[in-house]
């Protein structure tokens, strides 16, 4: 036992960061092999067709392809979550900057890249738009952004609806597609792999690139992180709490923004209730927690959330219920938070001993 | 009580190594060392709040193993944190009931608890209305209620850590009385203290603790303060001794007519005026709780406040933060964890914070030139620590505050707050933090000095405030400032002109 500490103490600290994390997938499938096991479904024939599934080639681009939304929504909240600043909000900023950037892009005309690059920026600044709306009231009314932005929401759908049915429904077509006016050719961002993969998918890989630049290297960033590691010592050092929670809370709106262009400007080239794919603002709050806000992690996370979702499709064919699916992502979630938990506390103490241990030493060498 | 080669180790902290001692029933007995010495983390271990690695702890000759505090309670054994541990909205009676009430079917017969308060309090030789909320009660009387609720659960050995820190001289003298009034009656008191002239005072015997170690046990009488100081330290005692000065014409920073309102409270700082000079150390003394904290707040721009502040000449009243650091303001803060350091970062992004604009080159932070600042301050001040890249977690309380201090110095300012800049550190720290201050005051930097260590104020400022209830009572100068005299402008029996 003791030489087993010795080896683990051993290791760099991104290795027991990585260990840790398979430690806690593997957790989490035990606990779903578990509860398969006790719904009478074989667990191991599950997995089996998971694995089988998944790891074809057609199967990991969709695993690619389902990461965008995930990559970008994850990194939309991580930048909040590392100032402490909770923005559950990302679904209802997403969905209203997919409607207000769809119609902005099939009423411009423009060149080719232009136009999507136009769309993109329409998309990121009506996501800020709609989170600044927390952050003012959480600035000027000290109202708590959790509650407002999850009532934002709501909010958001509402106003929405009303947008869409009154303003920028085109029923052009009898009425049987229910989207905004399709945006032409020169708007649409072309597949990599056609069918399988858009191009998106790199501007996803590039914002959560500029994630990293931002928080971990820029000045900005470093005002960010002391704000969420201890705000008390951040204002104290000059840091303005105020100025802080506005920017963090546009920047995240304007990733927010972003999370459906995939949808809109690489598939349904428009904005539709149905067509416009939900939930992924509250899916990238799972992303950000298990790739615990680094832009590797967010990466990995949104890769292991795409590839699970890829299969789901054929465990139903197989017979076993596809929302196992989510079931094993959730407890994902929790055992690697708990397990996360649980290393850090190991990587402090080591950290605390090994510095007394060092000061030690450097004490008998003088 | 008998202590037998007690150890308690810890990660990066001194902790107890081989600690001996034993008390007599119906003693005061003092613990004295330095901070950091590991008084509390014995006081810990006696209180079931942790096991020792090894050695043992008995009770009437009984060996115990503490498991919890329960468990010492039930032993008769109660403490008295230093940090009050009371429900200010609820009346002395509440509080002292609380977690041990006196219930029949659970309806809780406030009558009978209160006829053993009053009881206990008789033998305390204390007068005190149970039925007052603990909010309006002083911090003499909070001690007081602390202790009687340790008496009510029944101890017969009252540990009491750092009891004095928050009384003035006068409240000191009250304590003690009632503490020699338990112990006639047969309690046990361990009396936690840095303080000599106290422990001296005060108590039966004195066991020294240096280095997490056990130095002896002496009474009073076999020894002197000077000879109780050095087997504290262990060497001789270094001490702030007042220097001649020249305290310039320029005034650095001029404060008027202050003050910090809050709504449904009286004033937290009222009406101060005052003024600081280049090469001048003001010292501020006071009980904590007066206005000190809030002061500081408002003078670097955290807290809104009415009146004027100027830094070289320059209005800053309304300034933010960061315009006053860049005017020439520098904060060494009252707590260093809560408001100075990012405990998870490493020692190089704690350096930066305050300073990242210095850092930053087209938005970037230059982390080169960030570290090589870090390992200029580690060096000129001592930090006790591997390397920059050491999360500031992982030193001890005294080189956290030694780099907290470096960063402050580091940023060359022309005022500097420094509140209780050598609160916890150890004797060489402390030297060197004084040494420092007083080079960049000679160098003509203007300070504001913040303290409860009267050894401190008296000896390093050139002039002393006052500060009772927010509002400055009296001006003096050091070599007339006697303990006893400041005690009383402390409690605002006396207001000076």
């Amino acid at each position: 036992m003791a030489k087993n500490r010795n080896v683990i103490d051993a290791l760099p600290r991104p290795v027991v960061t990585l260990l840790s994390s398979l430690v806690a997938i593997l957790l989490a499938l035990g606990i779903c092999g578990l509860l398969l096991l006790v719904t009478g479904k074989d667990p191991i024939a599950a997995y089996r067709t998971i694995l089988e599934t998944g790891l074809t080639g057609n199967k990991l681009l969709e695993m690619l392809k389902r990461s965008t939304p995930l990559m970008l929504s994850a990194s939309a909240v991580a930048i909040g979550f590392k100032m402490n600043l909770f923005n559950i909000g990302v679904e209802g900023q997403y969905l209203f900057a997919a409607l207000i950037a769809a119609e902005f892009a099939s009423r411009i005309s423009a060149p080719p890249v232009l136009h999507v690059l136009l769309t993109l920026m329409v998309a990121s600044a009506a996501g800020a738009f709609w989170a600044s709306i927390a952050a003012m009231l959480k600035v000027t009314r000290g109202i708590n952004e959790v509650i407002s932005t999850i009532m934002l929401n709501f909010i958001s759908l509402s106003v929405m609806q009303w947008l869409f049915d009154n303003y920028m429904r085109d029923d052009s077509d009898g009425g049987l597609r229910v989207t905004t006016t399709e945006i032409a050719p020169s708007g649409q961002v072309p597949d990599i792999v056609d069918g399988r993969l858009n191009g998106v998918w790199l501007v996803a890989l590039f914002v959560v690139f500029c994630y990293w630049l931002i928080v971990f290297r820029s000045k900005f960033g470093f005002r960010l992180r002391s704000s969420g590691l201890n705000s008390s010592a951040a204002q104290t050092s000059g840091i303005a709490a105020n100025r802080m929670i506005v920017v963090a809370m546009l920047l995240s709106g304007a990733i927010a923004g972003l999370v459906a262009m995939q949808s809109v400007v690489g598939e349904e080239y428009a904005y539709g209730p149905q067509a416009t794919p939900t939930g992924f603002g509250f899916a990238g709050i799972a992303v950000a927690l298990l790739g615990r806000n680094h832009p590797v992690g967010i990466v990995a996370a949104a890769m292991l959330f795409g590839f699970l979702d890829s299969t789901s499709a054929v465990l139903q064919l197989s017979g076993i219920p596809n929302s196992i699916v989510k079931v094993i992502q959730a407890v994902v979630v929790l055992t690697v938070v708990i397990v996360n938990e649980a290393t850090a506390r190991y990587m402090n103490r080591r950290t605390a001993e090994q510095t007394a241990a060092a000061l030690r030493a450097d004490k008998v060498g003088a | 009580m008998e202590l037998r080669n007690i150890s308690k180790g810890f990660p990066g902290v001194i902790a107890n190594r081989d600690i001996s001692m034993s008390v007599e029933r119906g003693t005061i007995h003092a613990i004295v060392g330095e901070n950091g010495a590991g008084k509390s983390t014995l006081m810990k271990t006696l209180y079931g709040l942790h096991r020792p690695d090894s050695g043992t702890v008995a009770v009437h000759g009984q060996v115990v193993d503490f498991r919890s505090p329960s468990d010492a309670i039930e032993a008769g054994i109660g403490m008295v944190h230093q940090h009050f541990m009371l429900a200010d909205n609820l009346t002395v009676l509440e509080n002292i009931i609380l977690g041990a009430e006196p219930a029949k079917a659970g309806v809780i017969n406030a009558r009978e608890a209160g006829r053993k308060i009053a009881e206990l309090a008789k033998s305390l030789g204390v007068e005190i209305d149970v039925n007052s909320p603990v909010a309006e009660l002083g911090v003499g009387q909070r001690q007081r209620v602390e202790i009687l609720k340790v008496l009510y659960r029944g101890a017969k050995t009252l540990i009491l850590d750092e009891p004095t820190a928050v009384l003035v001289p006068q409240e000191v003298d009250e304590l003690f009385d009632n503490l020699r009034r338990l112990v006639a009656a047969g309690t046990t008191v361990l009396f936690i203290s840095h303080k000599l002239d106290e422990v001296l005072a005060v108590s039966n015997r004195i066991t020294v603790i240096r280095q997490g170690t056990t130095v002896g046990t002496v009474t009073p009488a076999e020894v002197t303060r000077r000879q109780l100081a050095e087997m504290m330290v262990g060497s001789d005692l270094p001490q702030p001794a007042p220097r001649t000065t020249q305290v310039r014409e320029q005034v650095r920073l001029e404060v008027k007519n202050l003050t910090v309102a809050r709504v449904g409270q009286r004033d937290l700082v009222r009406d101060v005026s005052l003024a600081v000079r280049s090469g001048e150390i003001l010292g501020v003394a006071g009980v904590e709780g007066n206005g000190q904290f809030e002061l500081c707040s408002a003078l670097l721009g955290r807290e809104h406040s009415t009146g004027t502040v100027a830094i070289d000449g320059n209005d800053v009243s309304r300034a933010s933060v960061r315009e006053r650091m860049n005017a020439g303001l520098a904060y060494v803060p009252f707590d260093r964890q809560r408001e100075g350091l990012m405990l998870t970062s490493s020692l190089w992004e704690n350096n930066l914070l305050g300073q990242e604009e210095k850092f930053t080159k087209f938005g970037f932070v230059n982390v080169g030139a960030a570290r090589a600042a870090c390992r200029t301050v580690i060096k000129r001040f001592g930090v006790l620590t591997p390397s920059e890249e050491v999360p500031a977690f992982a030193l001890s309380g005294g080189n956290q505050q030694k780099l907290v201090v470096g960063r402050t110095m580091s940023m060359n300012p022309a005022v500097l707050l420094a509140a209780h800049p050598t609160r916890g550190i150890d004797v060489g720290a402390q030297a060197a933090v004084w040494e420092e201050v007083r080079q960049a005051r000679d160098a003509g930097l203007a300070v504001l000095l913040v303290s409860a260590d009267l050894d401190e104020l008296l000896g390093l400022s050139d002039r002393v405030i006052v500060m009772f209830e927010g509002a400055i009572v009296a001006e003096l100068l050091p070599r007339e400032a006697t303990p006893e005299l400041l005690g009383t402008y402390m409690t605002g029996a006396k207001v000076g002109s």
